[in-house]
């Protein structure tokens, strides 16, 4: 068995893969199929500082290769989790990361001084990259002064592990990249989802309730990765690289990249067991060209 | 941990039941788990790019002994389409169980299942299930053309099952709700269950609801994963916005927002 171990900060992961924000809910839903404890850690579902219950429905369409969603932070608030949700969670032995949303930076930064008390949860990803809310979200990721500001708030009440979630939905992603590292972000996690919509030609209408969402999957696994690369050699700070990764090959074309780690999303709806294959699949690969560690290939891109 | 699988299934059969509906007969070489009437399935057709996520089916009939698991698939759009296409022999990855199931009715109920399309499946399984004497469980299953039903006579020895068609090819002419047990004999059900296209499932609850029968109904939102961490199939509730891969897909009428 290869060391599969990588650090994100202090963050010390067991292995690379990892669950993205959004696709895996606050962690039981994938503990239901397996134990959760083999994964390297887990982003869970977006959290505001109050109740949201998101968009309309319908929030989703199927495209060749991928979807759309629309959802818009749905979730129960912050005070909601921490009452209920983090007592039941809190043991799982792999890190537990909190995806910190809001609509102001008041908001991120109330979100993150709550979260600053969970003695469990060792890293946060701040969210400046949500494409399906009217306020905030992708507003600050889109600009380097939004992104700046957000961070440096977050930062000073922060203390552990600070992840920034970017969003591919700019010109120049390792521009943000470098005012976030800036600012004090200790990772960088890239890329949430690309703007998209989809129309049913027979209706004439829109398939999604908010005309426009964000595309995951497949379909947009080559521009993640080029994005990856990019901000892999702007920046210091580890990279966690995100997009359409479905098997063992798409994860190590991101630690080639430059990525110390990777999470996998929509390939859970396909299959929740992706990501186990995808860590056994890593030592197979290392063990095949006779490495030792799988740091030896992040950033391991030949030219 | 453990409580829902991902697993191979073998096609063992798959028989076209009338134009638009096939009955997909599925073989798992792993012990089956408990599945109740209205619990689903989420199937990876994995045979196109454009096809890129699973599609949920309502369980029809479970064989234990054999651990067999059948589906009855409604060609509704290019997924179902292709999946109507496989052949005995080709796997198929299922994730299951899946879904709240229908309340199991009690002892001495006499219930109504109101089935339309593929939603007969759900109907025909809780009342294969319902342990009741066939006197006691009442079936409408509702059709536009007598081409568009399926054979059910396995079915008659575990209830009363009556037809509709809108073009009055056999049975009541009209829809569901035109057939007299509905029209006029709702208030003697302790149970009234619908599944079919929203709005059959609507008419029939509106229906219970006026006689003050308890109603269930088993939703179809459109759904990413089926397990309730993508939030897609959202649909309104007095609780909220729920998921209906998790939190049903069968709902309590009274728990709808349905402006019946």
């Amino acid at each position: 068995m290869a060391d599969l171990g990588v650090k994100i900060h202090e963050l010390q992961l067991k292995n690379p893969v990892m669950l993205a924000s959004g696709t895996c809910g606050f962690a039981e839903e994938i503990n239901d199929f397996y134990d959760v404890s083999q994964l390297g850690g887990i982003f869970l579902k977006g959290t505001t500082p109050r109740n949201r219950d998101g968009n309309l429905y319908p929030r989703m369409a199927e495209t060749p290769s991928g979807m759309l969603n629309a959802v818009g932070l749905q979730n129960k608030g912050i005070d909601f989790f921490i009452e209920n949700i983090y007592p039941r969670i809190k043991d799982y032995n792999t890190p537990l990361i909190v995806n910190v949303n809001g609509s102001t930076v008041e908001e991120y930064i109330e979100v993150t001084e709550k979260v600053n008390e969970l003695d469990k949860i060792p890293a946060i990803e701040l969210n400046i990259s949500c494409p399906n809310v009217k306020e905030g979200g992708m507003a600050f990721g889109v600009t380097c002064p939004g992104a700046e500001a957000v961070t440096r708030e977050v930062r000073k009440a922060y203390k552990k592990t600070l992840i920034v979630k970017l969003s591919p939905n700019v010109t120049d992603v390792s521009e943000i990249a470098r005012a976030v590292e800036g600012q004090g972000a200790d990772s960088v996690s890239l890329v949430n989802t690309f703007v998209g919509m989809a129309i049913d030609a027979e209706t004439r209408r829109p398939l999604l309730s908010t005309v426009t969402g964000g595309l995951s999957g497949p379909a947009i696994k080559p521009i993640a990765l080029r994005m990856v690369w990019q901000v892999a050699k702007a920046v210091k700070i580890p990279v966690i690289g995100i997009g359409g990764i479905m098997n063992t090959a798409d994860a190590i074309e991101f630690l080639l990249a430059g990525a110390s780690a990777v999470q996998v999303g929509t390939a859970l709806f396909k299959d929740p067991l992706i990501p186990l294959q995808i860590i056994k699949g890593i030592n197979e690969y290392l063990e095949k060209y006779k490495m030792e560690s799988v740091k030896q290939i992040i950033g391991g891109l030949q030219m | 941990m453990g409580k829902k699988l991902v697993s191979d299934f073998l096609v063992t059969e798959n028989i076209a039941l009338n134009k638009t509906n096939f009955l997909i007969r599925l073989a798992s070489d792993i012990k089956l788990p408990s599945i109740s009437p209205g619990q689903f399935v989420n199937i990876d057709i994995n045979k196109s790019n454009e096809i890129f996520l699973r599609r949920p089916f309502s369980v029809f009939e479970v064989d234990y002994t054999n651990n067999l698991l059948s589906i009855i698939v409604k060609i509704l759009g290019r997924g179902s389409k292709k999946l109507t296409e496989i052949q005995p022999g080709e796997k198929l990855s299922l994730i299951y169980p899946l879904g709240k199931h229908f309340t199991i009715p009690d002892k001495k109920d006499k219930i109504l299942a109101v089935g339309g399309g593929s939603g007969l499946a759900p109907m025909l399984f809780l009342a294969r299930e319902s342990g009741l004497p066939p006197e006691n469980v009442d079936i409408v299953i509702g059709a536009r053309s007598v081409a568009d039903l399926v054979d059910v006579d396995s079915y008659r020895k575990y209830g009363n099952i009556q037809f509709t068609t809108e073009d009055g090819s056999t049975g009541t002419k009209g829809f569901v709700t035109d057939h007299h047990l509905l029209k006029n004999e709702m208030g003697k059900y302790d149970k009234v269950y619908a599944c079919g296209p929203d709005a059959m499932m609507k008419a029939v609850s509106s229906m219970a609801k006026k006689a003050g029968v308890f109603c269930e109904v088993s939703l179809e939102n459109l759904m990413a994963c089926g397990f309730g961490v993508c939030l897609c199939c959202i649909e309104p509730t007095v609780k909220g916005n729920l998921c209906v891969c998790t939190e049903g897909p069968v709902f309590n009428i009274n728990d709808l927002k349905w402006q019946i």
